[in-house]
């Protein structure tokens, strides 16, 4: 199944993410990541979701979510012309044996030591989806302690920003 | 000037044009039932003897009206009382305004009395809800209500009201009642594709439903079946949107459709579908629906194009303003050949047709086609007498077939003929089987009451119909729990209502209590004894396509 990141302008206000969320829920659409956070009005928030299926389903998805009357602006990135990025908090064993390869790898994906104890590390990454869920499965031959992922924020490349397009 | 949020609410109401509320008191609300005390000379309030009751009437009102109805009830279980109303409301698109009371603000989420998170329950099945947290924001959210409940597919709206804010004052200043969002057209780029299919069709079909009588088209509609020379069918929402006897009419199609007219949908080498969204009662197998058709699907909910079947050209848009745009680009022709298809589907149904003599269940319908007037409202609750109804009835006004079609709400009928009945404001008709009246039948206080003129025909066969049908073709006739053989006397009943009721086993007797019924000030049942193995015919079996239909039992 294709993934597909769309990024939703919603009125700021009480109980909108539910209304959101309930949707995906009833209709069975899958959420692989979602970010919320107040935008550059605090009349609106913005929420970018990361989901998966087939372009009628996603075409679905998007109809479904014009017909929430909270829902302000619908936005699906092209991964060529967006840039997106996730936040990952990694706190893996500190073991003397694969402390180096552990350091190693992380200096690799330009990651960042952001607490180190006599037992853990925890290793702080930026990048977008397919960076960090290698940097996991690299991790993975290690002993991984705990995983923590922001999920996908998303902007278009250039000058354009995601509309106000009020539907009917 | 300054009122209480109360009497905000009820001036609002009023502003937007509404003279009638259906509802049942408590105690969160009481601050509204004492403005609608001080009120009454502008707004007319019904009580009903149950919260169901009273979100059916509502919805009945809106149907034949094409009015937003209104419903008002109190916290905790009068708010869910409305639950199956709102929902049978929002699957069958109706503008309906439900208004629930709640604790004061400061008790909210403390699990108090009555207390209970209304908008919470109702936020799959409203098009929108909203908690009102003051009194400042109560007049500007009742009228935006107002408009989502009418603006585009229309639907019900939920506002939950905590009664802190129904004491709290503020100032009114009465608005204009709101207009919904003005209605547009579909691009002009899909309408040219949309002609460039119908000019290309050689056997085009037009399926219409909900949508067309929601966007008044008929007429669009009409012209465009004269232009194109094609047949019209419809779904069980689209009855009544043209008159039963329209010469290019062929009916219902679907599982339980006219067979002319599901053949020639199923033949068809376009279907232009108006205002519908092909509901599996309808498509059958939707791999097997229609195989050699296109399908143009005009509607004013873009999310209904390609949701279940995949639609050649999608349009979304208003139906009558696209089709207004659609007609000067078509090219006038006759269809000789395709009509004369069509007409060989017409006789072979009518082969089909059930002609025996007696109280057989066309017999009964047909008996009371005689006594409707044009704009007698026809209300059904859910199951076999639904069906026939939808096959046999005749009807000449829009929005005059009252009927839970999207969530087959049993339990239904009653209340929407009680709300027909003051929409129309004259006598209304509720077709019911003794199961479905058995759900909601304390409603009868309410016409008794109000002294409503509703005619109630039972077809009263002593068992749930429709499941048994399924349990005969499906189950193996494993009966499970759907012979009621049940010791109620239905005149006796009405009688204690406070109504009036005979029981019938003819023709003849049929005739004779409906004339007294359609005299009657008040409610009247008549008790109508149909046998227990009547069937549905045509059916399509479930998962089952138009190769598999059933015309005959024995087939």
């Amino acid at each position: 199944m294709k993934r597909f990141t769309v990024a939703i302008l919603v009125n700021n206000q009480f109980g909108v993410l539910n209304r959101i969320t309930s949707m995906f829920r009833r209709r069975q659409f899958n959420i692989i990541s979602l970010a919320v956070s107040e935008t550059e009005s605090t009349e609106y928030s913005r929420i970018t979701i990361q989901s998966e299926g087939e372009d009628v389903v996603k075409q679905q998805l998007i109809n479904q979510l014009y017909k929430l009357p909270d829902v302000c602006s619908v936005l699906e990135f092209d991964p060529d012309e967006s840039v997106s990025r996730e936040l990952l908090l990694i706190k893996v064993a500190n073991d003397p044996r694969t402390r180096a390869d552990v350091t190693v790898a992380s200096d690799a994906y330009e990651g960042k030591i952001v607490d180190y104890t006599k037992e853990s590390i925890i290793i702080q990454m930026v990048g977008d989806n397919r960076k960090i869920n290698n940097f996991v499965n690299l991790m993975r031959e290690y002993e991984i302690l705990e995983i923590c992922r922001t999920g996908i924020i998303s902007l278009d490349r250039g000058g354009s920003t995601i509309e106000k397009n009020l539907f009917i | 000037m300054l009122l209480s949020g109360a009497d905000i609410l009820v001036k609002t109401l009023i502003e937007q044009g509404c003279d009638t509320v259906f509802g049942y008191p408590g105690g969160q609300i009481l601050n509204v039932y004492d403005s609608l005390y001080t009120h009454q000379d502008q707004i007319n309030h019904i009580l009903t003897a149950h919260e169901q009751g009273a979100a059916h009437a509502a919805d009945g009102y809106a149907r034949t009206t094409g009015k937003v109805g209104v419903v008002i009830s109190t916290s905790g279980p009068g708010a869910t009382n409305l639950v199956t109303g709102i929902a049978t409301a929002y699957l069958d698109s109706i503008p309906m305004v439900a208004i629930c009371g709640n604790v004061p603000t400061t008790q909210i989420g403390t699990d108090s009395f009555q207390e209970l998170d209304i908008t919470g329950v109702t936020l799959p099945i409203t098009k929108h809800n909203y908690f009102v947290g003051s009194v400042e924001q109560l007049a500007d959210t009742i009228r935006e209500a107002f408009v989502l409940a009418k603006s585009g597919r229309p639907g019900p709206v939920l506002i939950d009201v905590p009664k802190d804010v129904q004491i709290a004052k503020c100032e009114y200043v009465p608005q204009p009642p709101a207009k919904p969002t003005s209605p547009q057209a579909a691009k002009d780029i899909r309408i040219e594709e949309a002609a460039k299919l119908i000019n290309a069709a050689k056997r085009p079909y037009i399926y219409f439903g909900g949508g067309v009588i929601a966007a008044s088209a008929q007429e669009e509609m009409l012209a465009l079946a004269n232009k194109i020379d094609a047949p019209v069918g419809c779904s069980m929402m689209g009855l009544s949107g043209i008159p039963t006897d329209h010469p290019r009419f062929l009916g219902m199609q679907g599982m339980h459709g006219h067979y002319a007219s599901s053949m020639s949908m199923h033949n068809a080498d376009l279907i232009i579908s108006l205002g519908v969204r092909f509901n599996d009662r309808v498509t059958g197998n939707r791999a097997k629906f229609a195989t050699n058709a296109k399908i143009v699907h005009i509607d004013v909910d873009g999310s209904e194009l390609c949701k279940t079947v995949h639609a050649t050209c999608g349009l979304r848009g208003d139906v009558k303003l696209t089709l207004q745009k659609l007609l000067p680009m078509l090219e006038e022709g006759q269809k000789p050949e395709w009509i004369s298809q069509v007409n060989a589907f017409r006789k072979e149904e009518t082969d089909y047709q059930d002609n025996r003599d007696g109280l057989t269940p066309r017999n009964a319908l047909l008996t009371l086609n005689r006594h409707l007037g044009s704009n007698t409202a026809v209300a059904t609750d859910v199951g076999q007498h639904q069906m026939w109804s939808a096959q046999h009835l005749f009807f000449r006004t829009p929005r005059r077939f009252v009927s839970s079609g999207g969530l087959g709400t049993m339990g239904f009928g009653l209340g929407a003929a009680i709300g027909a009945a003051f929409g129309t404001g004259e006598r209304s008709v509720l077709v019911t089987g003794d199961g479905s009246f058995g759900m909601c039948l304390n409603e009868l206080a309410t016409a008794a009451s109000y002294n409503i003129p509703v005619v109630v025909l039972i077809m009263n066969n002593g068992v749930l119909g429709m499941v048994r049908q399924w349990q005969t073709l499906f189950y193996n006739k494993h009966y499970s729990n759907t012979v009621l053989n049940r010791k109620t006397d239905f005149s006796a009943l009405a009688r204690a209502f406070g109504a009036d009721g005979e029981a019938v086993s003819t023709v003849q007797e049929l005739d004779a209590a409906l004339t007294r019924a359609f005299k009657q000030e008040g409610p009247y049942v008549v008790d109508c004894r149909i046998d227990k193995d009547e069937f549905v015919l045509p059916m399509l079996p479930p998962g089952g396509s138009m190769d598999n239909i059933i015309v005959r039992i024995g087939d």
